[in-house]
């Protein structure tokens, strides 16, 4: 299990792990998974294109991802964001068709592009996935307060003057990004999965923001690595693993958010706790 | 001259060939349901739903792949049980609504995972994988049209009987509840008849062609009409005329591309988007900013007369 080939395998994870768990608090947060769902979906598009005219893979990936993230913004302008995000990924996936259809050889590439290969890792491909994350979670660092207070309370946002539609674009570049960094070595349904089930179920158990970011991010350890050992040993499918785990993650960060309110000691509903999350935010901003 | 510009139009074979005339019939019944549909689907803002549940019917149709049934009733049954754990979740609120979509999601792509690795190595061939995620209008099965007749007019069916009480609901959650609507019934029923409508079209146009009608048609009719009723027409029709131009740009394009023509998906799509396009400007350029930019004051202006 941890022989060298398998060394590639657990940094890849790793990293992606870190990244997923750090951007898709934020993801949770802002009820952005439709996005998070269609650019790393939509993206292999790119990989497509760029097989055609002989480019890297990942260029293709970084430059669809970018155009899709946007699409989703500038479409969002004139019509509600959901309905923005599925005319984006409807024609990402239609120009992915199109370029599948002008070549016979890269179909069978289509397989690891969704299901991942983190398995067959090479070095090569480690190297961008880690300058990638590095410049994701500084991203997510310098945007930290703009992006929490105009995701928590994009009204107050505004009366501070964050621009809420500027925040909009960085979070989908940000989004695209992790997809340029993780659908080469992951693929596009482990990732999608990391950003929604672990921070998903970090946020059922603290409403403070600091402390959830870590947490997701300690789930999403334990979800990959676990996936990555069970799959090792039974030869199954590590997406079915993280799958399954996410799942399994918020169920029991559900039940656990009920039993509390059950016992009466927080006696704030959901919705209470993103007010309590916007009061937090809103103060901390203002003691700066 | 007309003899020439009508043989220029419709490439040799179009209307003789037999695949494309079930295309045809399959796509138009697909595009009327999933235009009615998904006129609620957008003013409900559920498009990651109705999304969703194209992929999320992959899992159930590579199990009944893998155990020799018929892909759409393993779509049918796995949708319908996601529709309802959505449900269950809570699709109410939109932030509720879109985490209880993407962990839906994420368990279903797992399974998914799982049952296309097990239909590989028992069939050893990735074309089940390419298959159930694409789908492909020119090679349906020939009994598929009475089946996808009888889950579409279920569907339509559903939304006809509760349409008063989801239009109510669907502009106004708290008015239909002060109203004792039944709201998580008649949300329900939406769901269901949304879950049916998907996996019907998803089986047989793919993925991608299911969403594109659900979603794009809908929008289009709602930045044009005025009225939710005119609106689901307009829909309807918007999404046949895209179904069957697309087939025929993708018939015409063997010729133009010699012999590798364009895939219909990606066709219909772009005839989606011009039509999407145009909309916006014939809307701008009614004056009515209000119906280009949203169509939510719009639906207010309704509910008065509706309630």
């Amino acid at each position: 299990m941890f022989a060298s080939f398998m060394v590639n395998a657990w940094e890849a994870a790793t990293i992606v792990a870190v990244v997923a768990g750090v951007v898709g608090f934020f993801t949770v947060l802002r009820g952005a998974a439709f996005a998070a769902h269609s650019l790393p979906n939509g993206a292999f598009a790119g990989a497509a294109g760029a097989f055609l005219i002989g480019v890297n893979t990942i260029v293709g990936l970084g430059v669809f991802s970018l155009a899709g993230a946007g699409m989703i913004a500038g479409l969002g302008r004139r019509a509600r964001s959901d309905v923005a995000t599925a005319l984006t990924i409807v024609l990402m996936l239609a120009l992915g068709d199109l370029f599948l259809s002008r070549t016979s050889e890269y179909a069978p590439e289509i397989f690891s592009l969704l299901f991942g290969e983190v398995l067959g890792v090479s070095a090569s491909k480690l190297a961008p996935t880690a300058v990638l994350a590095v410049v994701c979670i500084v991203a997510v660092i310098v945007l930290y307060r703009p992006l929490m207070l105009s995701s928590v309370a994009p009204d107050v946002a505004d009366a501070r003057g964050i621009n809420t539609r500027a925040m909009d674009l960085a979070f989908l570049v940000v989004l695209a990004l992790v997809t340029t960094m993780a659908v080469p070595v992951v693929g596009s349904l482990l990732i999608f999965s990391l950003l929604i089930g672990p921070p998903a179920a970090a946020r059922s158990f603290t409403n403070r923001p600091p402390v959830a970011m870590g947490l997701s991010v300690v789930f999403a350890l334990v979800t990959v690595w676990v996936a990555i050992a069970v799959s090792y040993e039974t030869n199954l499918p590590i997406g079915f693993f993280v799958g399954a785990l996410s799942a399994f993650a918020y169920t029991v960060g559900r039940a656990w958010a009920a039993w509390q309110q059950r016992r009466g000691r927080r006696h704030h509903s959901r919705d209470e706790s993103v007010a309590d999350l916007t009061e937090r935010t809103t103060a901390n901003a203002g003691a700066r | 001259m007309l003899a020439l510009s009508w043989s220029s139009l419709f490439e040799p074979g179009f209307f003789s060939s037999e695949p494309v005339q079930v295309a045809l019939v399959v796509g138009a019944i697909t595009a009327v349901v999933s235009g009615i549909v998904g006129v609620f689907t957008v003013i409900r803002g559920q498009s990651f739903a109705g999304h969703a549940l194209s992929d999320i019917g992959t899992a159930g149709g590579s199990a009944a792949f893998l155990v020799g049934a018929s892909t759409i009733y393993g779509f049918v049954a796995f949708n319908v049980v996601a529709a309802g754990v959505m449900e269950l979740i809570g699709i109410r609120k939109p932030r509720g609504r879109d985490l209880a979509t993407g962990i839906v999601l994420g368990a279903s792509l797992g399974l998914a995972a799982l049952f296309l690795y097990e239909d590989t190595i028992s069939s050893s061939t990735t074309g089940a994988t390419v298959n159930v995620l694409f789908g492909s209008i020119f090679t349906l099965p020939p009994g598929i049209t009475t089946v996808m007749a009888v889950l579409g007019a279920t569907s339509v069916a559903l939304i006809a009987l509760v349409y008063r009480p989801l239009l109510l609901s669907s502009v106004s959650y708290e008015l239909a509840a002060a109203r004792r609507v039944p709201v998580r019934l008649v949300g329900g029923s939406y769901l269901l008849a949304l879950a049916l409508a998907v996996s019907m079209s998803a089986v047989t146009i793919g993925a991608i062609l299911s969403t594109a009608l659900l979603i794009g048609p809908a929008a289009i009719a709602l930045r044009l009409a005025t009225r939710t009723g005119v609106a689901i027409a307009v829909a309807a029709a918007v999404a046949v005329f895209a179904c069957w131009v697309g087939t025929l740009i993708a018939y015409d394009s063997t010729v133009w591309a010699g012999g590798n023509g364009w895939p219909v998906s990606f066709c219909i799509v772009a005839v989606i988007f011009v039509l999407y396009f145009a909309s916006g400007v014939v809307a701008r350029f009614r004056g009515d900013r209000r119906q280009a930019t949203t169509s939510d004051q719009r639906l207010a202006a309704e509910l008065v007369e509706v309630a």
